[in-house]
């Protein structure tokens, strides 16, 4: 079975690639665009286990070692 | 004494501080592999600059895994002095030696140039032979070194006077034009809660003879070298047999 890990930082960090980023989408023209922020995604194949079981797994994951919590936010979905 | 100088695939600053440890302090040295599990007898520790294991995930965050971090991180609880340089700094926050964590230089760039910094404590075995405030002019040379740590840890690293280095004008004025890449209170070492440990993103090894542009890192070496000297029993000998 498949998990997804999304990695972000903490709104309180500043993210400067994500700012460098939407300064550049503005200068495309996309004048609509008002703060990107940027991060880092998992795809953690894992063997077979119940969903609660396999989000926990990963859950600690993310903790221990794919995100530092310290600066950085994550979210797990996993994929049925 | 003698000096362990930590290489990690991907180190790139290894030998420059096995050079300033053992031909400008003129101590002895030897490099240790990453996947040696002892610290060959050594009386103080440097984790070099670089990109260990190339930076993967985030900055020092694979080289905790490398199984001689487990003797660094025990010769560290038993009061050995450890400096991290650089990258080096980085790996003590990614294996939670130090608190806190880097993010990218808030403008991006990956900054190499001499700055001036200003020693803000000198009871640390890398700082024991500087005196308070006095200005080192050191190569900074990083593109993530804008140093976070949440508002309440903050506080408590100030309070216990935990931060060694911080980026300031020549004449040491802190400012934000003094600080190359955003870090808070413009932080550019810190210490842990018992000392033995100092990280900085400044390169005191490059920085140790006239001819690199400056000698002020020399201080930063002899500092350990005086603080061993004034230590009995080092910490090495309570190593068990």
């Amino acid at each position: 079975m498949k998990a997804r890990v999304y990695v972000t930082l903490k709104p309180s960090v500043f993210d400067p690639q994500g700012h460098v980023v939407a300064e550049a989408l503005v200068t495309l023209g996309y004048q609509d665009v008002k703060d990107v922020r940027q991060g880092k995604f998992f795809e953690v194949e894992l063997a077979d286990a119940d969903p609660a079981t396999a989000k926990a797994r990963v859950t600690e994951m993310a903790d221990k070692l794919l995100a530092n919590p310290v600066i950085e936010s994550y979210r797990v979905e996993v994929l049925q | 004494m003698k000096f362990a100088v930590v290489v990690f695939p991907g180190s790139n600053s290894d030998y420059d501080a096995f050079y300033a440890a053992s031909h400008v302090v003129g101590e002895q040295a030897e490099l240790v592999w990453h996947k040696d599990t002892d610290l060959k007898g050594a009386d103080a520790v440097i984790l070099p600059g670089g990109f260990a294991h190339g930076d993967y995930l985030r900055t020092g965050a694979i080289a905790r895994f490398s199984p001689i971090m487990a003797a660094v991180k025990s010769f560290a609880d038993r009061g050995g002095p450890v400096l991290g340089i650089c990258n080096g700094f980085q790996v003590l926050l990614e294996a939670g030696l130090l608190p806190g964590a880097m993010v990218r230089n808030d403008r991006i760039k990956f900054v190499s140039k001499l700055v001036p910094i200003r020693v803000e404590q000198t009871d640390t075995p890398f700082t024991a032979a500087c005196f308070s405030k006095q200005m080192l002019s050191l190569p900074i040379a990083h593109g993530e070194g804008n140093y976070y740590a949440p508002p309440d840890q903050l506080d408590e690293i100030e309070k216990n006077r935990q931060v060694i280095f911080r980026y300031a004008s020549p004449s040491g004025e802190l400012g934000a034009e003094w600080n190359p890449n955003g870090s808070l209170n413009s932080i550019a070492g810190i210490c842990n809660r018992q000392r033995n440990v100092v990280g900085l993103m400044p390169h005191p090894e490059r920085a140790s003879e006239l001819a690199l542009g400056s000698a002020d890192g020399r201080v930063v070496l002899a500092s350990v070298v005086k603080a061993i000297a004034a230590q009995v029993p080092s910490p090495k000998s309570q190593v068990p047999v």
